[in-house]
C-alpha cells in the first residue's frame, strides 16, 4: 500500500488536510510537507528524542508515529508552543543558563521538560535527570539543562503564587 | 561608558533562534521543485560491483534517476587538499569505478520525487558483488604497519637513549593499551541540498569548513571555486565529522545536475557510521623508567592508528609525550595501520586524547609502584621548558590547574590504597590525569561594515557547531568597537564571506577572533581616514595621528571632548556603509620562540559495583589553563560538554566491526552508547587565571579539545583505585570488571 492517503489533523491549532504517503512518519511530514523544521531528526528509531512533539497533549517520538496515525489528532510542535508562550520560562532559563549549544536537541528537550513540569511542578534534580534521559545532547554535558529546568520550575511557581 | 564585552558571561546571541526552533540547519533549506536523494551503500566490505539492476528500480513510482558508476558523470577530481584533508593519499572518487573499498561505500544514489519513494527504491535496488573478506581488525596479522609520510604529527622523535635508560631504571612500568574506534555521532545527521543554476552550484550543507567544502567540490567538478557557494549558518553538533567534505556532498551535486532540479540528500544515522570519518582505533605501548624518588628517566611511547588503504589519516598520537614531563630520554614512534575501511578523521581532542590516555594511565601506574601520590609525581616531573622543542612555554599553568582542581575536589583526603574507599557495597575510586592541546592560530579573515545607524555588521566564513562562535565573535567586535552587543550583528557560515580556517582544532576563537578584532580596527582606521579628509566633518584637516578612538567616538588626542560617533561619521559622509576587511595570522617569529599549548588537570570519582562490574562516574572537576576566557558562561559549558565526551570515551563509545565484512554492527544510537542525562553526575569546570601575550592578539588558547583530553585516563585511573584492577582498553565495560 503506497498510494497517498488523506488525513486531517490539527497542527499548532490550525486544521491541516493533506495526502500523505502511508510510510512517511510524523516528523518527516511536519518538516517536509509543512515546513515545521523546529522538530528535528536524530536517530530515526526512537532513541535520541530529537523529534519529540505533542500528540493530543502527550509527548511522542515523531519518528515512531506514522503521519497517517495522526489523522484526527492534534499535534503541537516547538513552533506552536513557542508562539503560545507555553515555554516562556523554560526558554528564558535555557538561554540564561546556556543549556544549549548546537541547539539541535533543544526544541525536543524543551517539550520534554515542559511535560515534566506539567506533571510535577517542583521536581528535584534526580527526577529531572531521569525524565530527560531519553533526550540526548552531545554538546552541553546536560548539567546546565538540569539547572535550567530547576530555574524554570521556580519561575513558574513564583508566577503562580 | 567603557565597554567590557570580553570576559563577561553573556548569554548566547543565537539563543532565541535555538529555543524557538527558528535556527535552520542544512536540511532545512528546502528549495522549490526539490527532489530527494538516498544513498545506496555497499553491502560487502571489499571487492567489485558485478551488476546493478537499475532498470526495475527506475520504473518504481516517483523515481527520477538511478545513478551509479555505470552512468555517473566522469568527474575531474582535480588535486585538492585542505587543512583537514590527509596530506598523503587520494580521496575516494565516488561512483567513478566498480571497486568497493569498505563496507557502506556509496555505490548508487536514487533520486525521486519524495523521500519515501527514494527510500523505497534504494531499498529495492539489487546490486551484486564479487566480495572478498576485508581486513578491519588492527590485530589481524595481515595488517602491515607503515610509517606515515611526512606530516606535522607523524614523525618519530627521540632524545637521549630511552631504551637504555629504561633497561637501567630501578622502577619501571610497561603497558599496552587498546582504544576503540569511535564515531562522532552528532545529533544532526549530515545533509546537503544541492541546486544548480547554469554552471553555478549552491550547497546548503552541514560543514565545519565551508571554504574548504567550496574548494573541494570545485576541484571535484573541475569548476571555478567562485561558482560554488556553500551555506551553513547552523551545525547541529560536529565534533570533527563535518571538517571534511565527504562523498555524499558530491553525490547530492551529481544528482541535482543529472535531474536538473534541486536535490536534498540526508544521510541515515546508519550511514553516518560508514562514510563520514571516525576516531581511529589505536594500539599503544608505553614504557616508563624512573628513579626511586620518582624522577622520570625514560619515556617510550609507541602507537599506531587505523587508516584507510587510500589515505593516510595522521593525528598527534604521540606529540604530547615530548613535552608533558621533564625526562632526558624520550622516544616516540607512530605508525599507521591501513585497512579496508573508510578514512578516519579528527574527532574532538584528536590524537592528544588517545595518546594521553595511554601515557597518563602509565604515569598513574608508576605512581602506585613508587608509592607517590599521582599529583605529586606529576609535580616532581614538571618541566621548566618544552624539552622536545627546547623552547619556553608561552605559558603553562598545569601545576596551578592541579592545585585548583585538587582543592575543589578535596583530593587531600584520598586514601591512596586501591579498594580502600567504599560507599556501602560500592567500591569508590578517585583518579586524576593531565590534559593538553596545542594552541593553533591559522590565517583568518573577517570584514566589518559600519552602518548609518551606528551598528556594525561583521562577517567571516567560519562555523558555529555549538561552542558559541556567534556570541564570542560578537563580543570581540563589541569590545573592539566599544559598541553594545546588540549593536553588532555577526554572520557566518557562507563560503563567500572572508575565508577562515576549519572550525576544529580549538582555533576558531584564536584565529577568527583575531581576524574580527583586526577588521574592527581596520574599519575604524578607514572611518578616521575619511573623517579627516571630509570637509563636512568636524575633524576635517586633522592629521590622522592626532585623532584616536575613545569609546566609539573619534576624538582629538588630548582633547577631553568626545568627537563624533560612528553614526555621525557614517551619516555625515553620506550614509553609505563604511566597510573594511582584515586578516590575522600568527607571527612566524613568535612561533619559533615559544611552545604553545593549553593545559588542564582532571579529577574524577567513580563507583564500581563489585557484583555487577558497573562503573558510574560520581563527580568530576576539571581545571584548565586556557588563556583568556572570552565568555565564562559559554566556556564552562564547553568544558563540561568536553568532559562528558571523555566520559563517553572512557565507558561507552565503541564502534564494533563485523570481521566478516567490516560492517559497523552497532551503527545506530540504540547500540552506539553515548552518555545520557542519567549517566552524568555533578561536574565542575574551573579556569586558572592565565595571561598569555604570545599565543595570539586575544590571548586565548582554545577550549573545545583540551576539555575532552584527560577525562578518559582520569576515569580509568579511578577504576584502578576503586578495584585494584588495571583495565588497559577503552571503553571500560562490565565484562572487564566481572572479576573485581
Amino acid at each position: 500500500m503506497i498510494a497517498p492517503t488523506p488525513i486531517t489533523l490539527t497542527v499548532n491549532g490550525e486544521t491541516v488536510a493533506a495526502q500523505v504517503e502511508p510510510r512517511i512518519h510524523l516528523t518527516d511530514f511536519l518538516r517536509e510537507n509543512l515546513g515545521l523544521t523546529g522538530t528535528h531528526i536524530g536517530c530515526e528509531h526512537g532513541v535520541c528524542g530529537a523529534c519529540t512533539v505533542r500528540l493530543d497533549g502527550e509527548i511522542v517520538r515523531g519518528c515512531l508515529v506514522l503521519a497517517v496515525q495522526a489523522d484526527g489528532k492534534s499535534v503541537e510542535t516547538i513552533e506552536g508552543l513557542s508562539d503560545s508562550g507555553a515555554l516562556d520560562e523554560l526558554q528564558a532559563a535555557f538561554r540564561d543558563r546556556n543549556a544549549l549549544q548546537c541547539g539541535y536537541c533543544t526544541p525536543a528537550m524543551l517539550l520534554t521538560a515542559h511535560e515534566l513540569l506539567a506533571r510535577n511542578p517542583t521536581p528535584d534534580r534526580a527526577t529531572i535527570r531521569e525524565h530527560l534521559s531519553g533526550n540526548y545532547c552531545r554538546c552541553t554535558g546536560y548539567q546546565a539543562i538540569i539547572d535550567a529546568v530547576e530555574i524554570a520550575a521556580r519561575a513558574r511557581a513564583g508566577a503562580k503564587s | 561608558m567603557t565597554m567590557q564585552a570580553i570576559g563577561k558571561p553573556h548569554s548566547r546571541v543565537d539563543g532565541r533562534a535555538k529555543v524557538t526552533g527558528g535556527a535552520r540547519y542544512a536540511a532545512e533549506f528546502n528549495q522549490p521543485d526539490q527532489l530527494y536523494a538516498v544513498v545506496v551503500g555497499s553491502t560487502v566490505g571489499l571487492g567489485r560491483i558485478l551488476r546493478i539492476d537499475a532498470g526495475a528500480v527506475a520504473q518504481m513510482p516517483g523515481v527520477r534517476a538511478v545513478i551509479s558508476h555505470l552512468n555517473a558523470p566522469r568527474l575531474a577530481y582535480q588535486p585538492h587538499k585542505g587543512g583537514t584533508d590527509p596530506a598523503n593519499g587520494e580521496r575516494l572518487h565516488v561512483l567513478q569505478d566498480d571497486q568497493v573499498r569498505f563496507y557502506g561505500q556509496p555505490v548508487a544514489v536514487i533520486v525521486a520525487d519524495s523521500l519515501d519513494h527514494a527510500e523505497r527504491a534504494a531499498a529495492a535496488l539489487a546490486v551484486s558483488y564479487a566480495g572478498e573478506t576485508p581486513v578491519v581488525d588492527p590485530l589481524d596479522a595481515k595488517v602491515q604497519p607503515v610509517a606515515p609520510q611526512a606530516g606535522r604529527a607523524g614523525a618519530d622523535r627521540s632524545r637521549g637513549d630511552a631504551d637504555a635508560a629504561f633497561a637501567a631504571a630501578p622502577v619501571t612500568v610497561e603497558a599496552s593499551f587498546d582504544m576503540a574506534r569511535e564515531n562522532h555521532t552528532p545529533m544532526e545527521p549530515h545533509a546537503t541540498i544541492a541546486a544548480w543554476s547554469g554552471d553555478r552550484l549552491t550547497l546548503w550543507s552541514k560543514s565545519q569548513f565551508v571554504v574548504n567544502e567550496q574548494a573541494e567540490i570545485a576541484a571535484i567538478f573541475g569548476m571555478p571555486a567562485a561558482n560554488v557557494q556553500v551555506i551553513c549558518p547552523f551545525v547541529g553538533g560536529g565534533f570533527g565529522t563535518s571538517l571534511r567534505t565527504w562523498p555524499h556532498v558530491t553525490l547530492a551535486a551529481i544528482a541535482a545536475r543529472q535531474v536538473g532540479r534541486p536535490v536534498k540528500l540526508v544521510l541515515t544515522r546508519r550511514q553516518m557510521f560508514h562514510t563520514t570519518g571516525h576516531r581511529p582505533r589505536t594500539l599503544q605501548r608505553v614504557a616508563l623508567g624512573a628513579t626511586t624518588d620518582g624522577r622520570l628517566t625514560s619515556l617510550i611511547h609507541e602507537g599506531s592508528g587505523e587508516t584507510s588503504r587510500y589515505e593516510q589519516f595522521v593525528e598527534a598520537l604521540t606529540s604530547t609525550s615530548g613535552f608533558m614531563y621533564s625526562c632526558p630520554n624520550v622516544r616516540t614512534r607512530y605508525r599507521l595501520l591501513p585497512m579496508d575501511t573508510g578514512t578516519p578523521t579528527f574527532m574532538r581532542g584528536p590524537g592528544e586524547a588517545s595518546g594521553m590516555y595511554a601515557v597518563e594511565s602509565a604515569i598513574d601506574e608508576l605512581s602506585y609502584k613508587l608509592g607517590i601520590d599521582p599529583v605529586e609525581l606529576r609535580r616532581r616531573n614538571e618541566p621548566a621548558i618544552d624539552e622536545a622543542e627546547k623552547l619556553p612555554f608561552s605559558s603553562r599553568s598545569l601545576m596551578q590547574c592541579y592545585a585548583l582542581g585538587a582543592e575543589r575536589f578535596g583530593w587531600a583526603s584520598r586514601d591512596p590504597r586501591p579498594r580502600a574507599m567504599r560507599d556501602g557495597r560500592l567500591l569508590i575510586g578517585w583518579g586524576v590525569a593531565s590534559a593538553s592541546y596545542p594552541c593553533f592560530f591559522s590565517p583568518a579573515s573577517a570584514r566589518v561594515r559600519l552602518l548609518a545607524d551606528g551598528s556594525a555588521e561583521v562577517e567571516a566564513a567560519s562555523s558555529d557547531m555549538g561552542p558559541g562562535t556567534y556570541t564570542s565573535m560578537t563580543q570581540v567586535a563589541a569590545e573592539t568597537l566599544s559598541l553594545p552587543l546588540d549593536k553588532v550583528r555577526f554572520s557566518l557560515g557562507r563560503s563567500d564571506f572572508p575565508a577562515t580556517p576549519s572550525h576544529g582544532g580549538s582555533q576558531t576563537m584564536s584565529s577568527v577572533g583575531s581576524a574580527v578584532r583586526a577588521a574592527c580596527l581596520a574599519v575604524q582606521a578607514e572611518l578616521a581616514k575619511r573623517a579627516v579628509a571630509d570637509r563636512r566633518s568636524q575633524l576635517f584637516g586633522a592629521s590622522i595621528d592626532s585623532v584616536e578612538w575613545r569609546e566609539g567616538r573619534l576624538s582629538r588626542k588630548g582633547d577631553a571632548a568626545a568627537g563624533p560617533s560612528y553614526s555621525e561619521l557614517v551619516t555625515g559622509a553620506g550614509g553609505s556603509p563604511v566597510e573594511a576587511g582584515a586578516s590575522a595570522a600568527r607571527d612566524a617569529a613568535i612561533a619559533k620562540q615559544y611552545s604553545m599549548h593549553a593545559f588542564g588537570a582532571v579529577f574524577v570519582e567513580v563507583s564500581v559495583d563489585p557484583d555487577l562490574g558497573l562503573v558510574r562516574l560520581r563527580r568530576a572537576v576539571g581545571a584548565y589553563g586556557a588563556g583568556r576566557i572570552v565568555n565564562p558562561k559559554l566556556a564552562t559549558s564547553q568544558c563540561i560538554g568536553g568532559m562528558v565526551g571523555g566520559l563517553g570515551m572512557a565507558l561507552m563509545e565503541r564502534t564494533a566491526l563485523d570481521p566478516r565484512d567490516g560492517r559497523p554492527v552497532n551503527a545506530h544510537m540504540g547500540d552506539y552508547l553515548v552518555p545520557v542525562n542519567l549517566d552524568v553526575p555533578h561536574l565542575e569546570a574551573h579556569f586558572v587565571e592565565e595571561q598569555d601575550p604570545h599565543v595570539n592578539p586575544l590571548g586565548v588558547k582554545g577550549l573545545g579539545e583540551v576539555a575532552l583530553v584527560g577525562m578518559a585516563p582520569a576515569i580509568a585511573n579511578a577504576v584502578f583505585h576503586a578495584t585494584g584492577k588495571r583495565v588497559r582498553e577503552l571503553p571500560i565495560r562490565i565484562e572487564n570488571l566481572l572479576d573485581v
